[in-house]
C-alpha cells in the first residue's frame, strides 16, 4: 500500500522566486525502515529537499508524498518527527516541560520519561533549556523530534557545532531508533556520520542526485575505498557534466 | 476533541511560564508601571478632572501596563521564535498553528490582569482610592479587554522586525506613545502641540476609555468612537501581520 512508504519525491523541482533553480528533476522513495544520509555540498538543495518533505515548501513541479499523502496534512504530520537546522527551543522552559508540551501535539506520545531516557537526558529534566551544554540541547531537540513516536525521523544536520563526544552520543540514540524499525532521513556534512548511521546514501549536488546507493556501493562506483573520496569524485563529476 | 483542549491548555500554560520566567519581561511589564505609578500617582495630593490624581493616574498607567504587556508580549516573542527557526519546527510538528497565537493572546492578557490587579491593590492601599464595586469593574475590564489591539499590534511588530533589535524598536514605540498619549502625565497638563498628536495614537483611545469609566475623559468624543477606532487599528495591523505572514510563508512555500 502507498501508505506505506514513508517518504516518496516524484521528479520533484523547487525554483525559487527569481529563478533560481534549487532542486531539479528530484526523485527519491526512502523504504519502511530504512535510514538514509543526504550529502552534498552547501546549497546543492539538501535543506530545500528536507523542507519539501516536511510540508514547509511547496514544490514547483512534481510530487511529494508522506506515507501516501501531502505532507502538510496532519494525518502525515502525526508521522513525522524533526530536528531543523539551528532551531533553537526557548530557553525558559524545562526539558521536561518542552517534551510535555510537543508531546501534546501526537495522538499515541511515548511517555515522557520514556523520551527522556531514549534522548539520554536523564537528571536533566528539570533544568531550563538555557542551562543546557550545545549537547544536551541537540539531545532535547532529538527529544521533541521522537516524543510523539513518528515513523518518520527527519534530522536535518543534527551534529552540526557538535563536539565528537556529543555527536557519537547522538549517533548512538538515532541507532537505537533506527533499531526500533524507524525510517530516518538525515541529512549532515559528516561523511563519517553517513558511514557510521546509514543504510543507503544519496548524494546530491546541484540540486539533482547524483549518486544512490550504500556506503559500499558508493564507494565501489568512485573506485575508491573512503566515502570522502567518492564524494569529492561524485559530487565534481557532476559540476563537470553541468557545465558541459 | 479533549486532545486539543490539552493542546491550547498546556500551550496557553507553558506560553505564561516562558515569559514569566523571563526577567526583561516580567520586571518590564509589572514593574515599570507600577513604580511610575508610585512615584507619579501616589506622591501628591493632587486633582485633576475632578477626581483624586491617584485615581485618575490609575486608570492611565493601567494603560501603560496593558499596552506594554501586549506589545512586548506579542512582539517581542514572535520576532525572537520566528529567528530562533522555533516557529519553524513548530509548524512542521502537528501542532494546530492556532493555538501558538491563541495561546500568547491569552498569556499576554493575563499579564495584563495581573498588572492592572496590582496597580488596583496600590492605589487602594497607598492611594486612598475608592470607587464603586460596578466602577471597578469596568475599569478593570476596560483595560484588560484593551490588550487586545495591542497583541495584534505587537503580532504584526512581531513579523516585521529582527529579533536582535525588537527590544530596543517596541520601547522607541511604546514609551514616546504612552507619554504622547496622556499615560504618564495628564493630557491636559501636556503641550498644545503633543495634544493635537494624541488621537493619532491607539494608546491615547484606550487611556481616554479607561478614563471614561471613571468620568474623567478628557475628549470630547463618546466611548463608542474609541472602541471603533481601536478596532481599526486592530484590523490595520491584523492585515500588516497577515501580509508579512504570508511573505514569511512565501519564502518558504512559495
Amino acid at each position: 500500500m502507498l501508505d506505506l512508504v514513508p517518504v516518496r519525491l516524484a521528479g520533484v523541482g523547487k525554483v525559487y522566486p527569481g529563478g533560481i533553480a534549487a532542486v531539479r528533476d528530484l526523485s527519491l522513495t526512502v523504504a519502511p525502515g530504512q535510514t538514509l544520509a543526504l550529502l552534498g555540498p552547501n546549497g546543492a538543495g539538501k535543506t530545500t529537499t528536507i523542507r519539501m518533505m516536511l510540508g514547509l515548501a511547496a514544490p514547483s513541479t512534481g510530487v511529494v508524498r508522506v506515507f501516501g499523502r501531502d505532507p502538510r496534512d496532519s494525518a502525515a504530520r502525526v508521522r513525522i518527527g524533526t530536528m531543523l537546522q539551528s532551531a533553537e527551543m526557548p530557553g525558559t522552559l524545562t526539558v521536561r516541560e518542552h517534551i510535555t508540551l510537543f508531546s501534546s501535539y501526537y495522538p499515541a506520545p511515548l511517555a515522557v520519561d520514556d523520551v527522556i531516557q531514549l534522548a539520554a537526558l536523564e537528571g536533566l529534566a528539570n533544568r531550563l533549556a538555557q542551562r543546557l551544554s550545545g549537547g544536551q540541547r541537540q539531545r532535547l531537540a532529538f527529544a521533541l523530534a521522537i516524543c510523539g513516536d513518528p515513523d518518520l525521523l527527519v534530522l536535518d544536520e543534527p551534529t552540526s557545532g557538535l563536539d565528537i563526544e556529543s555527536r557519537v552520543m547522538l549517533w548512538e540514540r538515532v541507532r537505537v531508533l533506527a533499531a526500533r524499525g524507524k525510517s530516518i532521513v538525515i541529512t549532515t556534512h559528516y561523511l563519517a556520520e553517513a558511514d557510521a548511521l546509514a543504510d543507503r546514501i544519496a548524494f546530491i549536488a546541484r540540486g539533482s542526485i547524483v549518486a544512490d546507493g550504500t556506503p559500499a556501493e558508493i564507494k565501489a562506483r568512485a573506485g575508491t575505498r573512503e566515502l570522502e573520496a567518492a564524494y569529492l569524485a561524485l559530487t565534481k563529476t557532476s559540476a563537470l557534466e553541468a557545465v558541459s | 476533541m479533549t486532545n486539543t483542549v490539552r493542546v491550547y491548555a498546556l500551550e496557553t500554560k507553558f506560553e505564561f511560564l516562558k515569559q514569566f520566567r523571563r526577567p526583561a519581561y516580567a520586571i518590564a511589564t509589572l514593574g515599570i508601571p507600577l513604580m511610575f505609578y508610585a512615584f507619579f500617582g501616589l506622591m501628591s495630593g493632587l486633582h485633576n478632572n475632578g477626581i483624586s490624581l491617584a485615581t485618575y493616574l490609575l486608570a492611565t498607567y493601567g494603560t501603560f501596563g496593558v499596552v506594554g504587556a501586549a506589545l512586548f508580549g506579542f512582539g517581542v516573542s514572535v520576532s525572537m521564535e520566528r529567528g530562533a527557526r522555533w516557529l519553524l519546527l513548530k509548524r512542521a510538528s502537528p501542532m494546530p498553528p492556532l493555538a501558538y497565537f491563541i495561546a500568547k493572546i491569552i498569556a499576554a492578557t493575563t499579564f495584563s490582569a495581573l498588572v492592572v490587579g496590582l496597580l488596583f491593590a496600590m492605589g487602594v492601599l497607598f492611594g486612598g482610592v475608592h470607587l464603586a464595586t460596578l466602577t471597578w469593574l469596568e475599569l478593570g475590564s476596560a483595560l484588560v479587554l484593551g490588550a487586545l489591539p495591542f497583541c495584534a499590534i505587537g503580532l504584526a511588530l512581531g513579523y516585521l522586525i529582527s529579533p536582535n533589535s525588537a527590544v530596543a524598536i517596541i520601547n522607541l514605540i511604546n514609551l514616546p506613545m504612552s507619554f504622547m498619549s496622556g499615560l504618564w502625565l495628564p493630557i491636559n497638563e501636556l503641550p498644545p502641540a503633543v495634544q493635537h498628536i494624541a488621537p493619532f495614537l491607539p494608546a491615547y483611545h484606550l487611556g481616554q476609555l479607561a478614563l471614561g469609566t471613571l468620568g474623567a475623559a478628557t475628549s470630547p468624543q463618546p466611548w463608542y468612537d474609541h472602541v471603533l477606532i481601536l478596532l481599526a487599528f486592530t484590523s490595520a495591523a491584523l492585515t500588516v501581520a497577515a501580509i508579512a505572514y504570508r511573505r514569511d510563508e512565501g519564502e518558504t512555500y512559495g
